[in-house]
């Protein structure tokens, strides 16, 4: 995965000015994870750059957790080490390291006031009183919670709630940030809004952050990497957009977004372009691969990447199925629509509804769907 | 009201039966019977026989009768109350000293629950959840057995030729039987043992809801599990530890039957006086008297425990409100 930095997003100047030591500035080395026979971590090896919003994305059990909780010293692991700038940190209880997490569902301290929240830590590091005054007084400027620091937590709404989380996690200056579901608790159009405050305050303030989640979209908005994760191990890494757009495999595709697999057999290998023989026809694809004629592969195809018409287009068009749309659903911004192929097999397309009073592809019509030959995305496993 | 005849329209005023009636048909019947039912029994059981004995300690016997308190003759009407009782509560100094010490009893007692009780109540709930059903039946399979059962066992362990001596005769710890019977150390050790399920059990009820993510935040923030224990779990548990503490507290005040069967006869507690002046003395209104005064003693940390509780709802019901205001 080490063509990741390529696409680095808005990362900290700092991030990108010095050599391996920035590359690497939190190294998990081989750790695994095991209760009883089950390893919930298997293996996993990662390196983030400093600065960097790094994802851990899964389903429940998929040992994301386990990993956020080992990386905070909550678990111990069973092998491997974890390296934070270079020094090893898995043997180090929770309160012996420079790292702090915002927990889900945030375990604010429900008898302390905002402001005890916040200073709690610095307390517990013999600051200086005028210290600890200071720094807060910058944690709540910062979450913008100024007005309410002599709240209870009960006093205040998930969202804020939420960002004397943040504040209480950050208050510390911690060399890594732990972010563990920091959306999970809030309603969906709040949880729109906090993605993009809560992103840029962690990138303001340049601290390397881990998060955990099992939300996509949280991920794709929060994250400068994602790591896929599934039974303990990591399925693909990479930044959202090579995760959405070249899935390295069957499970990453199927997991991120919606998608149209069709399993198929190589018959056209050319560097520029090959063919997928498959049961609903012949695919164009618009990159080569290296493999052998009748190799048995998958395509995949995402719904938004796919034009629906009701005339046949040009003969000479590479990709075109025809098929009868058996559902179709209204979602503001798109349509969806269920088209079955002429195989029977179900496609998916997602068509966007450009204009107000555009034509409209009526349940029970024949229709062409059409795709480029790059939106093919060829999947070995 | 001009104003109101300028009107060229006269609004209805509804009339005061009519009134009445909406007044009644707002009132919700059912909820005011759910609160009505309790309220009522404690005026029978509770309010109505305190004030027939508040009456009786400001009557002036009469034989075996009371005079009235309220007596109308010649046109006029007085109202005796006899206040010498309280005169002499108040300046006599065994009474005095017998209060001090059933409250100081009682206040050790529930010292001495609560540094047993808290830390067991805590390790209950570190057990397994499946195990934590069985611990706390265990806790309470003492109030199975007749209480006056389980005081009389203490004579048999604590006696001069006990259990407990016997053991300590044989493993040559002592030489002589330690007094322990009829002490003060007798009764307290009867009270600890009788009133501890009532400390453990609202104190565990308050500490198996602690989450223990707050345990783990406050680690992640620099604190020792130790510290992270009183900065954290112990306030938190205050509410249970209110609880527990008044649940052991009040009845102790008033304990008769462990200070009478396990106590010296230097250990003063009240209820052996009352006891003295109702079925001894047989001075009703003396007896009536120190009944009120326990009563007093006793309300006065229940009214304050209740005002602490108030001021908690209120600050809670006031943050749902500021919610509400600003969704």
């Amino acid at each position: 995965m080490a063509g990741a930095s390529s696409a680095a997003a808005g990362t900290a100047p700092s991030g990108t000015s010095s050599g391996t030591g920035d590359a690497q500035f939190l190294r998990v080395d081989r750790l695994t994870k095991r209760f009883g026979e089950v390893a919930a971590v298997d293996d996993v090896s990662i390196s983030i750059r400093k600065g960097e919003i790094f994802a851990l994305l899964g389903s429940s059990g998929c040992g994301k957790s386990t990993l956020l909780r080992m990386l905070a010293g909550f678990e111990t692991p069973t092998s491997g080490g974890i390296y934070l700038e270079g020094k090893e940190i898995s043997g180090l209880r929770p309160f012996e390291r420079p790292i702090n997490m915002m927990f889900q569902s945030y375990a604010l301290f429900p008898h302390l006031t905002v402001w005890e929240n916040v200073a709690f830590g610095l307390k517990r590091h013999g600051q200086p009183p005028d210290r600890v005054k200071a720094q807060v007084e910058r944690m709540l400027g910062l979450v913008q919670l100024k007005p309410y620091a002599q709240r209870k937590p009960h006093q205040l709404s998930g969202g804020q709630q939420q960002r004397v989380a943040l504040a209480r996690s950050l208050a510390l200056e911690p060399r890594l940030l732990l972010l563990d579901e920091p959306l999970g608790a809030l309603d969906r159009k709040l949880r729109a809004q906090t993605q993009f405050e809560l992103h840029s305050i962690i990138k303001n303030v340049g601290v390397t952050c881990v998060l955990v989640t099992h939300d996509q979209e949280e991920a794709m908005t929060m994250a400068d990497r994602i790591a896929i994760m599934s039974a303990g191990g990591f399925v693909q890494v990479g930044p959202p957009r090579e995760i959405y757009e070249t899935p390295g495999n069957r499970f990453v595709a199927d997991f991120i977004g919606t998608v149209n697999l069709f399993e198929g057999a190589l018959v056209e290998d050319e560097p520029d372009h090959c063919v997928i023989e498959t049961p609903v026809g012949r695919f164009y694809v618009g990159h080569g691969i290296t493999g052998v004629k009748g190799q048995r592969l998958s395509v995949a195809l995402r719904p938004e990447k796919i034009e629906l018409s009701c005339t046949a287009p040009e003969q000479t068009a590479h990709n075109c199925l025809k098929g009868r749309v058996v559902e179709s659903a209204y979602f503001g911004a798109t349509s969806l629509y269920r088209v079955t192929l002429a195989d029977g097999t179900r496609l998916q397309v997602s068509v966007p509804n450009s204009e107000r009073h555009g034509e409209v592809i009526k349940v029970g019509s024949d229709v062409y769907a059409t795709c480029s030959p790059d939106a093919l995305v060829v999947l070995v496993s | 009201m001009p104003a109101l005849a300028a009107n060229p329209v006269p609004e209805r005023v509804p009339g005061p039966l009519a009134r009445l009636y909406g007044r009644l048909r707002e009132i919700n019947w059912g909820r005011k019977s759910v609160i009505g039912i309790p309220f009522v029994f404690l005026v029978l059981f509770f309010s109505l026989p305190f004030l027939v004995v508040l009456k009786i300690s400001v009557s002036e016997a009469d034989g075996v009768q009371f005079k009235d308190l309220i007596d109308f003759a010649d046109g006029t009407l007085t109202l005796r109350l006899k206040l010498a009782n309280y005169q002499f509560l108040a300046t006599d100094p065994l009474y005095l000293r017998t209060y001090g010490w059933s409250l100081a009893y009682a206040a050790g007692n529930a010292l001495i629950c609560l540094f047993i009780g808290y830390p067991f109540a805590y390790f209950m709930t570190r057990a397994r959840p499946t195990l934590r059903p069985i611990l706390v039946m265990l806790v309470s399979l003492p109030f199975w057995t007749s209480y006056l059962l389980r005081i009389y066992a203490w004579k048999g362990l604590l006696d001069d030729n006990g259990v407990v001596n016997n053991f300590l005769l044989w493993a040559h710890v002592i030489d002589s039987p330690l007094k322990m019977m009829y002490t003060s150390f007798s009764m307290m050790i009867g009270m600890v043992y009788t009133y501890l399920p009532f400390m453990i059990l609202p104190l565990y009820g308050t500490l198996v809801k602690a989450d223990p993510r707050l345990l783990e935040a406050a680690g992640d923030l620099g604190t020792t599990p130790w510290k992270a224990f009183w900065l954290i779990t112990v306030p938190l548990s205050k509410g249970g530890i209110i609880a527990g503490t008044m649940l052991v507290f009040i009845p102790s005040v008033g304990e008769y039957v462990i200070p009478e069967l396990l106590g010296g006869p230097q250990t003063l507690m009240i209820a052996r006086v009352l006891w003295n002046e109702y079925f001894q003395n047989v001075d009703w209104p003396m007896a009536s008297a120190v009944a009120v005064i326990m009563v007093v003693l006793i309300l006065i940390p229940l009214v304050l425990l209740n005002r602490y509780q108030n001021v908690d709802a209120t600050a809670a019901g006031d943050g749902r409100r500021r919610k509400g205001a600003a969704a």
